[in-house]
């Protein structure tokens, strides 16, 4: 199936914290619509699981947050802007493996500490900005083949 | 291997039968953390679990995954499988644990998400 994308196509969902029974649902519908615009399927799963871990860590972590997107003819944005309590170490958090998580969340099948590992290793670009006690602000980039 | 050939291999029960119950399963990963089920993403795999909330639904949508075994005779709820009948996700149960449902599988031919 050939690109069906000429200019620059924007989105936007608001996600809430504490929201577990439509968390996903971001993700999966711009999973849809990148299937829709006819988008390489690996660069789908890509994005689609990136978001995915992004979206999961508003609804965990934080009150609120939206997540952006911009599909481009030759790549994809994603950016994920929250108003949660903030990292305070960002290195330590990329580390595999690494989770402030409670109980209540591993229960869920959350916490592994590989949200943040799993956002970066499916990116092109990957950039993160977190001040405590305001938020985070996540961007992702795709480049497609 | 087909969804009715893992049903019998386990024991299981076909909860719900998506429209894609004829496709082949060609691998299969065992998790019970979503992040780890992302990790391993493979097309048309099989998830090996022991979480029955909606959200694995979710996790695997965006994994990729078309069918989930729930271990321990665990049974969703409604809404779980609902939100699987809406995503065409198959879902069985049986009464093996995790590590001897994995075996099973592995034993019969079924080989690993991310073969090492």
């Amino acid at each position: 199936m050939a690109l069906n994308i000429n200019e620059t196509i924007e989105g936007s969902f608001q996600l809430v914290g504490g929201n577990f029974a439509t968390a996903g649902e971001a993700s999966a519908q711009l999973k849809h619509t990148l299937e829709g615009l006819g988008v390489d399927e690996g660069i789908i799963r890509r994005a689609a699981i990136a978001t995915f871990e992004a979206e999961m860590n508003v609804i965990i972590y934080t009150a609120a947050g939206w997540l952006h997107y911009y599909i481009s003819p030759d790549h994809i944005k994603i950016k994920i802007v929250d108003m949660g309590p903030g990292i305070e170490n960002i290195e330590l958090a990329m580390q595999e493996g690494y989770s402030t998580a409670p109980d209540w969340v591993r229960e869920m099948g959350w916490g592994a500490g590989m949200g943040l590992p799993n956002m970066k290793k499916n990116s092109d670009e990957f950039k993160i900005d977190s001040v405590v006690g305001e938020g985070t602000t996540v961007e992702m980039k795709i480049n497609f083949p | 291997m087909t969804l009715k050939e893992i049903a019998e291999i386990l024991n299981a029960e076909i909860i719900t039968d998506s429209a894609n119950s004829d496709i082949n399963i060609q691998s299969a990963c065992s998790a019970d953390m979503m992040s780890a089920v992302l990790y391993y993403h493979t097309p048309n795999s099989l998830l090996i679990t022991g979480l029955t909330q909606p959200h694995v639904i979710r996790t695997a949508e965006i994994a990729g995954i078309k069918s989930i075994v729930f271990v321990l005779d665990k049974k969703p709820d409604a809404q779980t499988i609902e939100l699987a009948k809406a995503k065409n996700i198959s879902l069985l149960s049986t009464s093996y644990c995790m590590y001897t449902s994995s075996g099973r599988l592995y034993e019969a031919g079924l080989p690993g998400c991310l073969n090492k």
